[in-house]
């Protein structure tokens, strides 16, 4: 492990494969440590140590910097947005935009104004958060490594590989379904979906049983899906990165396959998104 | 598995962000999209249009210059028969001029001789009486024989 000194910043280095991995792996962490006092966690064992108070600064800053480009750009967009022929940036931006408005138009049956705006979020940074794994696995944390001075600082670059993230975003959309249901059909008719659904009132508790997991399945496995994917995705590019010289035709061959799951991923969690929130605006057909 | 306060974090950047998408990014860019959608529906109705129009118009003319071509063959035709019987009259006309003449004439040549006739007949009776008197030489009743003589001449 190199060592830090006073004098200037030297690049890090690992004994073995399993450090080299384990490292890239943490996250740079804020939280209370053994002693009582606030502050960065310098060791996994510090890291595991914090409570639920704790945060993964890594993973904010990036997520709300990907935000941020991503808001921007459309921002800058949608103020000069214009009825005639689109030029460039608009053109993409607009691409997005009327595929998102195709997709819940063919799935989404209710009414909702924050439908458009909340899948195109979605699409858009968590695509931006994948996207992130396509950088070279050692760039993004070097370079928060040269900013801070800090050879041995963990960083990690790509927020999705954060269960919190992608869990921020399930409960988000959880939270959502809820609203709406209660909303749209009232809270007895929430609650009538889980007693007499799908086997009428005489089977309530059957009913209830099978309602009730799979209705709290719904963001777990948004969650977890997302999170498994860029996760496992992220771990075979850090493999690869330990091959020597032949990572290079592996890695390009895994990063082309992986732009392809990266926007899948993106694109299934708002294609659910909008399916859960089409459920939670329409009753359940009779049986 | 690591939960912690970066979930909150997570969700509180992800409202704001919904809440920024939702106020300034998407309905200008919706609002664009469904005006251009609408100025090209407009477009190519306007174009339909002009094809109809254009179709219509086309129709009209070729009408119109039918009808135009008959029209024209009809006053042609009235012309031709106006004009023969134009000169059919003219031809009437001219025949009756001439007969008219030709009566006139006639009764002009009828009237001279008749006149000669007369002359002839006033002359024939002086001749008559001169000779009558030459061969009588003696002093017969002027009067008494010109009448004769006239009876005798109106009997020419």
């Amino acid at each position: 492990m190199a060592e830090s000194n006073s004098a200037g910043f030297t690049l890090p280095e690992y004994e073995n494969g399993a450090e080299y991995i384990g490292h890239h792996l943490g996250f740079l962490k804020y939280g209370q440590l053994p002693d009582g006092s606030w502050g960065f966690a310098h060791s996994v064992e510090e890291a595991n140590a914090m409570g639920f108070w704790s945060i993964h600064v890594d993973s904010m800053l990036m997520s709300i910097l990907l935000g941020v480009i991503f808001m921007g750009l459309f921002y800058f967009v949608s103020r000069k947005a214009t009825s005639g022929v689109p030029t460039g940036l608009q053109n993409g931006v607009e691409f997005l935009v009327e595929m998102v408005q195709g997709t819940i138009k063919n799935t989404f049956f209710g009414k909702n104004n924050l439908i458009g705006p909340l899948s195109l979020t979605i699409f858009c940074w968590i695509f931006m958060m994948n996207l992130m794994d396509l950088v070279p696995v050692d760039w993004i944390p070097l370079l928060a490594q040269v900013i801070a001075q800090d050879s041995h600082l963990y960083f990690k670059a790509v927020p999705t590989t954060d269960i919190n993230i992608t869990a921020g975003f399930a409960i988000s959309v959880f939270i959502l379904v809820i609203f709406y249901s209660i909303k749209i059909k009232g809270m007895g008719g929430f609650l009538g979906e889980f007693a007499f659904h799908p086997f009428g009132k005489w089977a309530l508790p059957l009913n209830l049983v099978m309602e009730i997991p799979s209705f709290l399945a719904k963001p777990v496995s948004l969650a977890l899906r997302l999170y498994g994917n860029l996760f496992a995705g992220e771990m075979i590019f850090l493999v690869i990165a330990l091959v020597g010289w032949f990572q290079l035709p592996l890695h390009f061959a895994w990063a082309v396959f992986h732009i392809l799951i990266i926007t899948l991923q993106a694109y299934l969690f708002m294609m659910l998104t909008i399916v859960y929130l089409n459920q939670a605006h329409t009753k359940p057909e009779a049986h | 598995m690591n939960l912690n306060a970066t979930i909150i974090g997570q969700t509180i950047a992800f409202a704001v962000f919904v809440w920024f998408c939702l106020k300034y990014v998407w309905p200008p860019i919706t609002q664009a999209l469904a005006e251009r959608q609408k100025k090209i529906a407009e477009g190519l109705e306007a174009a339909d249009r002009a094809q109809r129009d254009l179709s219509l118009a086309q129709n009209k003319a070729a009408d119109d210059l039918r009808e135009a071509k008959i029209k024209s063959a009809e006053i042609i035709d009235m012309a031709n028969k106006r004009a023969n019987q134009i000169v059919d009259e003219a031809k009437e006309k001219a025949r009756d001029e001439g007969q008219r003449l030709i009566a006139g004439a006639k009764a002009e040549i009828e009237m001279e001789v008749q006149r000669a006739k007369e002359e002839l007949r006033a002359q024939v009776a002086a001749i008559a009486i001169a000779g009558a008197e030459k061969i009588l030489e003696s002093s017969v009743d002027k009067a008494a024989n010109e009448e004769l003589v006239k009876k005798l001449a109106s009997e020419l």
